[in-house]
C-alpha cells in the first residue's frame, strides 16, 4: 500500500545519551510515519559517537531527538555540537522536543540554550507543541511528503487528551 | 560500627498489617545536602516510611564524569550520584537520619551496576532494586545477555555481605517493566522470576513488585497471584509485596494525581501488600519537591490506613494467574539456571515485553486496554499462552496502530481520573487533610 507513495527519504529519530525513555520515541516514530517519512528510530540511551555516525551513514533528511528525563537540555546541547561538527550534516534540519530539564520554570532558558548550540527547533512540553512541530515539519524545504496511507494524520496530539 | 538492620525485616514486621503498607517515596536529588533534607523529611513524615535515594541518570548509564560536569557546572541532576559524591559525603547524608527506625533502600535502573554496588558496598547501604530484565529491557541498549551476567555477578558480591554481618535486600523491577500496556500476567511472572534468579545468586532477603495498571480488579487478582506463586517458588520466608503507585502517563491535575495514588494505597492494603511506593502531583511534569512527596507519603499512609484487607483475597484462580504460571513453567523448563532460562525465554519470544525497543525483545507482542478496562494481548506473538485462552479474546492482529490511538491509551488512566467528578466526602476530605 505505502508504495504508492513515493519515498520522501529518511527521518531519524532518536534518544539522547542518559535518557532511556520509549514511549516518546515510538510516538514520535508514529507521528512522522503518518506525515509520510520513513522512519530509522535508533532508540534511547544512543550515545553522540552512534548518532553521529548513523546520521552520516543514513543521510536523512531530519533529525529528530527526544528527552524527557531532566537532562535534554545538556545532552541535547553537547549532541548537537557533535552533529554540527560533521561536515555532512552541518545544514541538516535538527529538533528537539520533551521535558528538558527538572524544573518547569527553567524551559524558556532551555530552550535559548539549544537554540544557540545549533538546533533549527525546539519543543519544550507545553500545551502547543506537537500541532507546532507538525507545522514546523510542514513547513521544511520539500514539505512533508503528506499521509502515507489512509490519511492518517492524527487528530492534534493534545497532552494526553486532558480536557482544559 | 553496628550492622544495618534487614531492609526486608522491617518491613514485614511494620507493613502488611491492621496499619497498611510502610510508605516509601521516589525520591532523589543531585546535591547532598537537599538529598538529607529529603531523606530527614521523609522520615519525619506522618507515615510508617522507609527512605530512597534513587540515582541519576548518567550513573545509570555508567557515566560519573557526566555527572561531575553537571554539578560543577550547576545544571541539576535528576537523582544523586552516589558513584560521584565521595563516599565521606554520602556518609554525611546519612548520618544520623539511617538508623534501625529508618532503613534506605538505593534505586536506580542500570545494566551496567557494577560500580554502583561498589559504592552500596563500601557505605553498608544493603538494600537496592534492579533484576537482569527489568534493569535492562526498559533502561538503554545493553545486551540482554551482558546483562544477566552483570546481575548474577552483582548480586553474588552484594550476597558477601552476610560475611560481614549484614543481610543484603533485593527488589525485582519485572512487576514493572516499561510501566504500561504489559498485560498483568507477564508482569507478575518477571517478578516471580527475577526474585528466583536474586535466590539462585546468593540474596535471602527479597521483595517483589508490581505496578498498579489499568484495572483495581484485575490488579488485585495480579497481587493475589504473585504472592500465590512467591510462596511456592522461593526457598525462603523472608520476602514481601511492594505495590508501586501507576507507573504510566499520569493525570495532569491535582485531584487526579490524588484519586490515583488513594487507588494504589487502597490496593496495597486490600491485597495485604507490606510495602507502597507513591507518586506525587508533579508525576505528569517534573521531578516533585521534598514537601510534594512528603504530602504524597502522608495522604497514601492514611488512605492505606482506612482499607480493609479484603477477606480472602481476590479468585486464586484467576485468569492473571493462570498467565503467570504458563509463562513461568516455559521459562523454568527451557534451563535450571534461571538466567540462562530468561535469555532462551526472550530469544524465542516466550517473553515478549510489548511496545519495548530493545534489540533482544522479540517486539511481537501487543497490550491494549478492553472495554472493561482490562489490559490484554492484542497480539501475542510467540508468548505460550495460546489462542483464545486466559488473558483475553486471543488476539486478532487487526488493530493498527497510530499515534493518536497510543496516545489514548496510554493517556486512559490520565484521563479517567482527571475527568472523574469528585464523589460527596470522599478525596476532597482526605485531600483536604493535608493542604
Ligand atoms: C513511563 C515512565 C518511565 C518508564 C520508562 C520506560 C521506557 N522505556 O520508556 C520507567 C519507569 C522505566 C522510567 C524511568 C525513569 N524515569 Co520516567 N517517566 C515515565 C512517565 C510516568 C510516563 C512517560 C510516558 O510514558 N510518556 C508517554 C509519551 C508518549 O509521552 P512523553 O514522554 O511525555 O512525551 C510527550 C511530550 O513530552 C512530547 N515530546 C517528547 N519528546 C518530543 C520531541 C519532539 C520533537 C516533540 C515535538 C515533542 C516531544 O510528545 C509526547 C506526547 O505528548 C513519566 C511521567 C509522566 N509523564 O507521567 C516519567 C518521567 C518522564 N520520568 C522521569 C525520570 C526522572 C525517570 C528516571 C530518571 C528515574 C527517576 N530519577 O525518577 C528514569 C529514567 C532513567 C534514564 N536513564 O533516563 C521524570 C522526568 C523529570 C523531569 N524531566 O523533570 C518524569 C517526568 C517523572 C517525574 N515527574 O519525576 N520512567
Amino acid at each position: 500500500m505505502s508504495d504508492v507513495v513515493p519515498r520522501p527519504g529518511v527521518v531519524v529519530v532518536s534518544g539522547v545519551a542518559s535518557d532511556s525513555h520509549t514511549w516518546n520515541l515510538v510516538f514520535l516514530q508514529l507521528l512522522l510515519e503518518e506525515l509520510g517519512y520513513e522512519v530509522v528510530n535508533l532508540g534511547p540511551c544512543v550515545p553522540d559517537d552512534v548518532l553521529v555516525e548513523e546520521c552520516e551513514r543514513l543521510a536523512p533528511v531530519m533529525v529528530v531527538l527526544s528527552s524527557v528525563n531532566g537532562h535534554g537540555h545538556q545532552d541535547g546541547a553537547r549532541s548537537v555540537r557533535r552533529l554540527r561538527a560533521s561536515q555532512q550534516l552541518v545544514g541538516l534540519p535538527i529538533a528537539i522536543g520533551g521535558k528538558l530539564g527538572i524544573h518547569e520554570k527553567d524551559n524558556a532558558a532551555h530552550v535559548r540554550k539549544l537554540l544557540d548550540a545549533g538546533f533549527d527547533a525546539v519543543f519544550a512540553d507545553g500545551d502547543e507543541r506537537v500541532v507546532d512541530f507538525q507545522r514546523f515539519v510542514r513547513a521544511l524545504p520539500g514539505g512533508a511528503p503528506g499521509p502515507a496511507v489512509d490519511g492518517g494524520v492524527p487528530e492534534p496530539a493534545v497532552d494526553g487528551g486532558v480536557p482544559r | 560500627m553496628r550492622p544495618p538492620l534487614d531492609f526486608g525485616a522491617f518491613v514485614r514486621r511494620h507493613g502488611g498489617g491492621d496499619g497498611g503498607p510502610v510508605v516509601q517515596p521516589r525520591m532523589g536529588f543531585g546535591r547532598p545536602a537537599q538529598m538529607r533534607a529529603g531523606l530527614a523529611a521523609t522520615r519525619r513524615a506522618n507515615a510508617t516510611t522507609v527512605g530512597t535515594i534513587t540515582l541519576d541518570s548518567y550513573t545509570r548509564v555508567g557515566e560519573p564524569d557526566m555527572a561531575a560536569r553537571a554539578l560543577h557546572e550547576g545544571a541539576e541532576l535528576n537523582g544523586y550520584p552516589i558513584v560521584t559524591h565521595d563516599a565521606a559525603v554520602t556518609g554525611a547524608v546519612l548520618s544520623g537520619i539511617v538508623d534501625d527506625d529508618f532503613p534506605v533502600q538505593i534505586r536506580h535502573g542500570s545494566a551496567m551496576p557494577r560500580d554502583i554496588f561498589t559504592a552500596l558496598t563500601a557505605l553498608s547501604l544493603n538494600a537496592t532494586e534492579g533484576g537482569p530484565i527489568s534493569y535492562c529491557l526498559p533502561y538503554g541498549r545493553t545486551p540482554l545477555e551482558e546483562s544477566v551476567r552483570n546481575w548474577a555477578e552483582c548480586a553474588e558480591r552484594f550476597a558477601g555481605l552476610r560475611e560481614r554481618g549484614i543481610e543484603p535486600h533485593l527488589e525485582t523491577f519485572g512487576g514493572c517493566m516499561l510501566g504500561q500496556l504489559c498485560p498483568p500476567g507477564q508482569l507478575v511472572a518477571l517478578s516471580a522470576l527475577e526474585a528466583l534468579f536474586f535466590y539462585q545468586h546468593g540474596i535471602r532477603s527479597l521483595s517483589v513488585s508490581y505496578a498498579q495498571q489499568t484495572s483495581f480488579e484485575q490488579d488485585c487478582e495480579a497481587l493475589t497471584a504473585l504472592r500465590r506463586l512467591c510462596r511456592a517458588l522461593l526457598p525462603t520466608d523472608n520476602w514481601h509485596v511492594v505495590v508501586y503507585a501507576y507507573m504510566g502517563l499520569y493525570p495532569a491535575t491535582d485531584g487526579g494525581a490524588y484519586r490515583l495514588l488513594g487507588q494504589a494505597a487502597e490496593l496495597a492494603a486490600a491485597t495485604g501488600a507490606e510495602r507502597l511506593i507513591v507518586k506525587t502531583v508533579a508525576e505528569s511534569r517534573r521531578i516533585p519537591t521534598i514537601e510534594e512527596n512528603v504530602a504524597a507519603l502522608e495522604y497514601a499512609g492514611a488512605a492505606a490506613a482506612a482499607t480493609e484487607t479484603m477477606a480472602g483475597g481476590a479468585p486464586a484462580d484467576s485468569e492473571t494467574y493462570q498467565e503467570a504460571l504458563a509463562l513461568i513453567e516455559a521459562v523454568l523448563n527451557l534451563d535450571g539456571d534461571v538466567g540462562r532460562a530468561l535469555l532462551t525465554a526472550f530469544r524465542r519470544g516466550y517473553l515478549d515485553i510489548p511496545y519495548c525497543l530493545h534489540p533482544d525483545n522479540a517486539g511481537r507482542a501487543r497490550g491494549y486496554i478492553a472495554d472493561d478496562g482490562r489490559l490484554r494481548w492484542a497480539e501475542r506473538g510467540a508468548l505460550p499462552l495460546g489462542r483464545g485462552g486466559p488473558g483475553g479474546d486471543g488476539g486478532t492482529g487487526a488493530r493498527r496502530v497510530t499515534s493518536a490511538g497510543l496516545l489514548a491509551d496510554l493517556s486512559y488512566v490520565r484521563r479517567t481520573f482527571d475527568t472523574e467528578p469528585l464523589k460527596p466526602g470522599d478525596t476532597q476530605g482526605r485531600l483536604g487533610a493535608h493542604q
